[in-house]
């Protein structure tokens, strides 16, 4: 043995003097080559359908080009100015050839609409003075200033430079309860408005108590799995698969007919006298549906990874340990428990990152106060091109959580060592 | 437990002790009559309708390496499960000690056990699998260090370099030795062994008999050790327990096991046997004449079969002469060569004799030995007091 050691310090050569390594290499690939061929197609279709959307979801989420795009020539004279004073005249030239071109083309009403989210108001102003443009001559600062005095206002030209940019985070600014004021600082949104950052929270934390819920449940289910004959053990596996195998509407109006006010639960507990008529649980529409719901969709993704872990697991690890002379619990928690670890990881980042995104079980038995942050994201979906962007800057956040709790977890545990199935 | 005799073994030095069998744990000491472990009338069934082990009686005395040998399924690793604790007899009772321990859970029995897979905690490293029953039994972590070096030197795994690897990073034979020192490292007095060579090839698992002999040796502790190998069970034990059917078909030394056995099954399942049915004819003082199928009457030991019964002798093919004269047999019969296999050291000969064409002789290969051809006639012979006449399976 003690010779081998240290021998191998200059590569090692093949037969015909080239290193070793690199014959291997070149050996290989042909191999290397059949098997990219193979999952090309694969690869393709993933980039065509997840990776380009996706791609797509962050850029529309900072990108902004009404401005720069429909006032072109203001944009580029906005640049000299140094926001101190009403801009000079070149500035309102500017903008009065881009109201003749925008006039014609029919997209100053863009530009004005999306200034007035910032403004209200603006847009009627742009568009009456639009409209009167093309009947004017230079000097033109005069001009809209007799028009509307409100053309002297500093807020609006300075929103207009800062929204030149071509990327803007203003809507990652509004998906975490934040705003631009006026003179372009960021502060919080008024209380009203603040919904974001505490439905996140409550996305986080909802689902972290599912996921707890769900090991509570799964642990000694996949336990039972593993050590009963193959027979029992299928049986309980189907038992636990049952949500995946029933549609989604008979799953939900089922957790309606039983948890309603007027449900089998409630009139179970009233004819028991657990509670009487006025106190009937609210157990659906609400917080409670969501989680009752969700632990209950989600439980398998605990189950499987845990139960094929488990079934690798000899029993004679705990016999060992018992025969050692450690105490039942003790042996459970020195030896079985840490080897069901890596199922429990890989259940644990499953059911948490499911849960993080998911959208149909909140919307339809969450009410107000179960929903997610991604039922928001749909109600965004639907709406004009901001609240689209404000969509795809919720999303991407949700996005790079998942990917930070999947980081996370790498770290602690190791992605390597997790057994998904 | 007044003892203190034997009580920290592994910190005595294991080299310098002395390597007799029993005398450290039984001298002078009134309690070491007391067998280590006694079935009383134990019987277990897991299905309620067959009993897989039948009214087993067995002592084992301190400091004793005792096999139980038997074909698969015979019921050997029930009976080690239910010392062990993990499975409960259906009926009777185990005392260890003295001490009935049925309802002894199995933590507090204080058993070694040596796994046949050896079950090494993966996630531990070997220091920690060797401190683990240590571990457990709150021994501080200088004296759990000096026991787990001293256990790891009597497997000749103590070099310092295993300490810190994971199961998964050592070779079946290591594998095997660490198990060996885990279950010696808090010094049970009771070390049961389910086929702990049975993964090794050959040449290490016969090297690992002998070390775990001489651990034992040298330890005294007591050990079940349980094979369906018969050439470990002879090599290793001090009396053997043959398992079939879930009874016991004969307890003894190895040597009376080989040379005397009381049964046809023990006769067949314990090295090469040679068998002719027969018919008993009469008993005489021990010597039962029996006669043949061809009609040719022999004499044998009347062992287990009674006059008018039928009857199998059973004949180690080694004790077998070949035209042999007056001096060693007492008797001979017509034999006809079937097949000669040279094996080196020794030659067989298959022949048939009284019908069976299957009866082998070993003759030794030395200087002169005569060749037979295949279809000769010859004569064969042996002693009366090899020859057994048992019973008709
Ligand atoms: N947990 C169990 N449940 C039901 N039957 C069992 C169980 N364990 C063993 N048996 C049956 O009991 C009988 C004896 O089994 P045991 O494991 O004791 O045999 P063995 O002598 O150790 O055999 P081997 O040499 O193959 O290990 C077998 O017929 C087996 O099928
Ligand atoms: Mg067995």
């Amino acid at each position: 043995m003690a010779s081998t050691d240290g021998a191998i310090k200059e590569p090692i050569l093949a037969a015909d003097g080239t290193p070793l390594k690199q014959a291997l290499r070149r050996s290989q690939a042909r191999e290397r080559r059949a098997a990219f061929l193979l999952v090309a197609p694969l690869l393709l279709f993933i980039l065509i359908v997840f990776a380009v959307p996706i791609a797509s979801m962050i850029w529309r989420s900072v990108y902004n080009p009404e401005v720069r795009n429909f006032l072109p020539q203001t944009a580029a004279a906005l640049q000299e100015w140094d926001g101190e004073d009403v801009p000079p005249e070149p500035v309102f030239q500017a903008m009065a050839a881009d109201m003749i071109v925008g006039v014609e083309k029919r997209t100053i009403g863009r530009a004005a609409a999306r200034i007035n989210r910032e403004i209200p108001g603006a847009r009627s102003r742009m568009m009456r003075t639009a409209r009167e443009v093309d009947e004017w001559s230079a000097p033109y600062r005069e001009k809209f200033l007799e028009t509307d005095e409100r053309w002297s206002d500093l807020d609006f030209w300075r929103l207009l430079k800062r929204e030149t940019r071509l990327v803007t985070p203003a809507y990652y600014l509004l998906a975490l309860d934040y705003e631009y004021t006026a003179d372009g600082e960021i502060r919080p949104r008024p209380e009203v408005y603040r919904i974001y950052k505490a439905l996140f929270w409550r996305t986080a934390w909802m689902s972290m108590l599912i996921t707890g819920i769900c090991i509570l449940l799964a642990y000694p289910i996949s336990y039972l799995m593993a050590t009963q004959p193959t027979r029992l053990a299928n049986l309980l596996l189907i038992l636990v698969l049952l949500p995946f195998w029933t549609s989604l509407l008979v799953r939900t109006s089922a957790w309606i007919v039983l948890l309603q006010q007027q449900g089998v639960v409630n009139e179970l507990l009233v004819a028991l006298n657990v509670i009487d008529e006025g106190g009937r649980l609210r157990m659906i529409y609400n917080r409670t549906g969501t989680i009752i719901a969700m632990t209950h969709i989600l439980l398998p993704f605990m189950v499987l990874p845990l139960y094929s872990v488990m079934k690798t697991i000899p029993p004679s690890y705990l016999r060992a340990a018992k025969s050692l002379g450690a105490h039942p619990f003790r042996a459970w928690w020195r030896v079985y428990f840490p080897l069901t670890i890596p199922g429990l990881a890989a259940g644990c980042i499953l059911v948490f990152i499911l849960a993080i995104g998911y959208y149909i079980t909140p919307a339809l038995v969450g009410g107000d106060s179960g929903i997610f942050i991604s039922n928001l994201i749909a109600q965004n979906m639907q709406g004009s091109s901001a609240q689209l962007k404000l969509a795809a800057a919720l999303a991407t956040i949700l996005l790079v959580a998942v990917l930070v709790v999947y980081w996370v977890f790498n770290k602690l545990i190791g992605v390597d060592k997790l057994k998904f199935g | 437990m007044g003892e203190t005799k034997g009580e920290s073994y592994l910190l005595s030095d294991v080299k310098d002790a002395e390597p007799a069998g029993l005398p450290r744990v039984s001298s002078g000491d009134v309690r070491s009559n007391r067998p280590m472990v006694h079935f009383d009338k134990v019987q277990k069934s897991y299905d309620g309708e067959t009993l897989v082990v039948k009214n087993f009686n067995l002592e084992i005395r301190k400091g004793e390496f005792l096999t139980m040998l038997g074909p698969s399924g015979s019921g050997k690793t029930t009976c080690l499960m239910m010392v062990a604790g993990f499975e409960p007899a259906t009926h009777g009772e185990i005392y260890l000690d003295g001490q009935p321990i049925n309802s002894v859970p199995p933590h507090k029995r204080g058993i070694g056990m040596v796994f046949q897979n050896y079950a090494l905690f993966p996630h531990m490293t070997i220091a920690e699998n060797l401190a683990f029953p240590l571990d457990v039994r709150g021994i501080g972590k200088a004296e759990a260090e000096k026991k787990v070096q001293r256990a790891l030197d009597m497997v000749q795994m103590g070099d310092g370099s295993f300490h810190g690897r994971r199961p998964a990073q050592l070779s079946g034979g290591q594998q095997q030795r660490v198990a060996l020192a885990r279950a010696l490292v808090f010094e049970p007095k009771l070390v049961l062994m389910d086929e702990p060579l049975g993964a090794l090839d050959k040449q290490l698992r016969e090297h690992m008999q002998l070390e775990i002999k001489h651990i034992h040796e040298s330890l005294g502790v007591t050990v079940i050790y349980v094979t369906h190998d018969q050439g470990e069970a002879l090599t290793m034990s001090d009396r053997i327990a043959v398992f079939n059917d879930g009874v016991v078909q004969q307890l003894a030394a190895p040597e009376v096991l080989y040379e005397k056995p009381e049964n046809s099954f023990v006769a067949q399942f314990i090295g090469e046997n040679n068998t002719l049915l027969g018919k008993v004819k009469a008993i005489n003082e021990g010597i039962a004449r029996v006669e043949l199928p061809d009609g040719e009457v022999v004499e044998a030991l009347a062992v287990n079969a009674g006059p008018g019964e039928r009857t199998q002798l059973s004949i180690r093919p080694e004790r077998v002469e070949i035209d042999p004269d007056e001096s060693v047999s007492d008797h001979t019969v017509t034999a006809r060569v079937e097949e000669v296999i040279y094996l080196g050291d020794h030659i067989r000969t298959r022949m048939t004799v009284a019908g069976n064409s299957d009866f082998v002789v070993k003759t030794r290969n030395r200087l002169g030995a005569r060749r037979l051809d295949p279809g000769a006639s010859v004569r064969v012979g042996w002693a009366t007091e090899d020859c057994r006449a048992l019973d008709h399976e």
